[in-house]
C-alpha cells in the first residue's frame, strides 16, 4: 500500500519531528507568557499584546524569508551552516508557531471568570498561585492553542521549502513533498502523501476531543 | 490573634472610579465575635467597601486597619494578611474541580498537610451539609449547592474576619436556613468576626450583632441592630428599614 512505502513514511516521521519539537517548544515559552500577559496588568502589556497578536498574522512565507536570508551564506548567522538543515526548519516553524500559541494563550486565560480571579486572591493566592490557577482554569483553551499551532505547522508550506529546500532524505517534508510531487506530475503519490497528512491531523485532533471531554466536561 | 482589639478599624474610607465617588468617608469598626451588617440599595457602595475589607481593592481615601495592622504600611505583608481573611463574593463561581478540591483549595495554597486538608474539608462540608457530595463535579451542582461549597470554601480556613458579599441571593429558604446557621455556628465557636453585606433586611435582622446602613456611598448610621430598626436616628433609614424606599 502507497502509504506504507518507507518513503513516506520518512518523511512523514520528518513532519511530525519537526513540527513537533517546534510546538513543544512553542509552547513552553508561549504558554507561561501568554498566561502572564493575560493575567497581569503592567506598563506596556497592551503593546506587548498587540504585538504578539500582530506577529500572529504574520505572512509564513515572509518569515521563512527572513530566516532564509539571516542564514544564507551572506547572512549574519550563515556561519551556522544552518540553511536546508531540519534545525532551521525547526527554529523557522517555532518563530511562527509561538505567537499563535502565546495569543491564544492571552486570550483563554483572559476569559477566565473576574470572579475567579478574586477568588483565588480572597482565599489567599500569592500571585505566582493565582497564574497557576487560571492556567488550571484555562486549560481547555490552552490545549486548544498548542493544538492550533501544531495544525499550522503541519500544513505550513512556504516557509519550511524556503529554509528546508525539500532535499529528498534530509528536509522534505509531507506538505513540501506534496508540492513536488504535482510539480512532477505524480498526482497518486500526491495524493498519498495529502491523505497521510489528513490522517495524522485527525489523528491529533480526535485525541484533543477525547481529552477534553474526559477531562472538562 | 489581635489580643481582643478591634478586627477591623474603617477611618474615613472613600473610593473612586474615574470621576465616580463610590464610597465616601466611610468609618466604622468592628469588633471580635460581631456580625456586623452592611445594609443597602443596590449600587450604594456596599461590595465596593466589601473588597477595601478584603485586600482586593486600595482605597482612594481614608485609613484602614485590619486585624491591628495598616494593611498598606511599607512594612505589611499584604498576603499574609489576606490569608486570615476569607470573602464569599456575590456571584458564586467554583473553580473546574470536584466540590471537596474546591474546598480544600484554600489550604492548598496555604501549603497544609494531606491529613489536616481531608479532616478540615470534611468538617467544612458537614456544616454546610455537603458531606454526601464531596466528589460531585461542578457541573452536576444546583445554585444552592454551589453557593453552600462557596461558604464551605471560606470556612474551611477558620479566618478571622469573614466577609459575605450577598452570600445567600436567590437561594431559596431551605439554603438560606443551612447556610445561616453555619455562620452563627462559625461565629460562636469562634471570637472571630463576620461582614456581612446584604440588601435583606430580613437577613441582616436576623444575623447581625450591628449594622450600618450605606446610601449612595456614605455610610448614613451605624448601631446595635434593634436600635436601628426600631429607632433609626436619620430619616433615610427610616425608609429604608420600613421598606418605604424603593430600590
Amino acid at each position: 500500500m502507497a502509504l506504507l512505502d518507507p518513503e513516506i513514511i520518512e518523511i512523514a516521521v520528518l513532519s511530525l519531528y519537526v513540527t513537533g519539537t517546534a510546538t513543544a517548544l512553542s509552547a513552553l515559552i508561549g504558554v507561561p507568557l501568554g498566561t502572564f500577559l493575560g493575567t497581569r496588568g503592567f506598563f506596556g502589556h497592551r503593546a506587548a499584546t498587540t504585538l504578539i497578536y500582530t506577529l500572529y498574522g504574520f505572512p509564513p512565507i515572509v518569515a521563512g524569508l527572513v530566516m532564509y536570508l539571516l542564514f544564507s551564506r551572506m547572512g549574519p548567522f550563515g556561519a551556522t551552516n544552518l540553511l536546508f538543515t531540519p534545525s532551521l526548519m525547526i527554529l523557522t516553524q517555532f518563530v511562527l508557531i509561538l505567537p499563535v500559541i502565546t495569543g491564544l494563550t492571552i486570550a483563554a486565560t483572559a476569559e477566565v471568570d473576574r470572579t475567579l480571579k478574586d477568588i483565588s486572591l480572597s482565599l489567599g493566592a500569592s500571585n505566582r498561585q493565582l497564574r497557576a490557577t487560571v492556567l488550571r482554569e484555562a486549560r481547555p483553551g490552552v490545549l486548544a492553542a498548542i493544538m492550533v499551532g501544531l495544525g499550522q505547522g503541519l500544513s505550513e508550506v512556504g516557509a519550511v521549502y524556503l529554509v528546508g529546500g525539500n532535499i529528498e532524505g534530509s528536509t522534505r517534508t509531507l506538505t513540501t513533498a506534496i508540492l513536488q510531487a504535482i510539480r512532477n506530475g505524480e498526482f497518486s503519490f500526491g495524493a498519498a502523501l495529502g491523505i497521510l497528512l489528513f490522517l495524522i491531523a485527525l489523528a491529533i485532533y480526535a485525541a484533543l476531543e477525547w481529552f477534553q471531554r474526559r477531562e472538562f466536561e | 490573634m489581635m489580643g481582643g482589639g478591634p478586627v477591623v478599624v474603617a477611618d474615613g474610607l472613600g473610593q473612586r472610579y474615574g470621576a465616580f465617588s463610590a464610597l465616601r468617608a466611610a468609618s466604622f469598626s468592628v469588633q471580635p465575635g460581631e456580625i456586623f451588617g452592611i445594609m443597602g440599595p443596590s449600587g450604594a457602595g456596599k461590595t465596593t467597601l466589601l473588597r477595601i475589607l478584603g485586600l482586593l481593592d486600595r482605597p482612594a481615601e481614608g485609613r484602614l486597619e485590619i486585624l491591628g495592622q495598616d494593611p498598606y504600611a511599607p512594612s505589611a505583608d499584604l498576603l499574609s494578611l489576606r490569608r486570615r481573611l476569607a470573602t464569599v463574593h456575590q456571584r458564586s463561581a467554583l473553580l473546574r474541580r470536584t466540590v471537596a478540591q474546591n474546598v480544600a483549595y484554600g489550604l492548598e495554597l496555604r501549603g497544609a498537610p494531606g491529613e489536616e486538608i481531608e479532616a478540615r474539608v470534611g468538617d467544612a462540608l458537614a456544616a454546610v451539609g455537603l458531606l454526601d457530595r464531596s466528589q460531585a463535579k461542578r457541573r452536576t451542582l444546583s445554585g444552592g449547592e454551589i453557593q453552600r461549597v462557596c461558604v464551605a470554601r471560606a470556612l474551611v480556613l477558620e479566618p478571622e474576619l469573614l466577609l459575605l458579599d450577598e452570600f445567600t441571593a436567590n437561594l431559596d429558604p431551605a439554603n438560606v436556613g443551612i447556610l445561616e446557621k453555619a455562620i452563627r455556628q462559625f461565629v460562636s465557636h469562634d471570637s472571630h468576626a463576620v461582614v456581612l453585606v446584604t440588601h435583606n433586611l430580613f437577613q441582616a435582622r436576623r444575623l447581625a450583632t450591628r449594622v450600618g446602613f450605606l446610601l449612595g456611598g456614605s455610610l448614613i448610621e451605624v448601631g446595635p441592630t434593634e436600635q436601628v430598626f426600631r429607632e433609626p436616628q436619620d430619616p433615610r433609614t427610616a425608609s429604608f428599614v420600613s421598606g418605604e424606599m424603593i430600590y
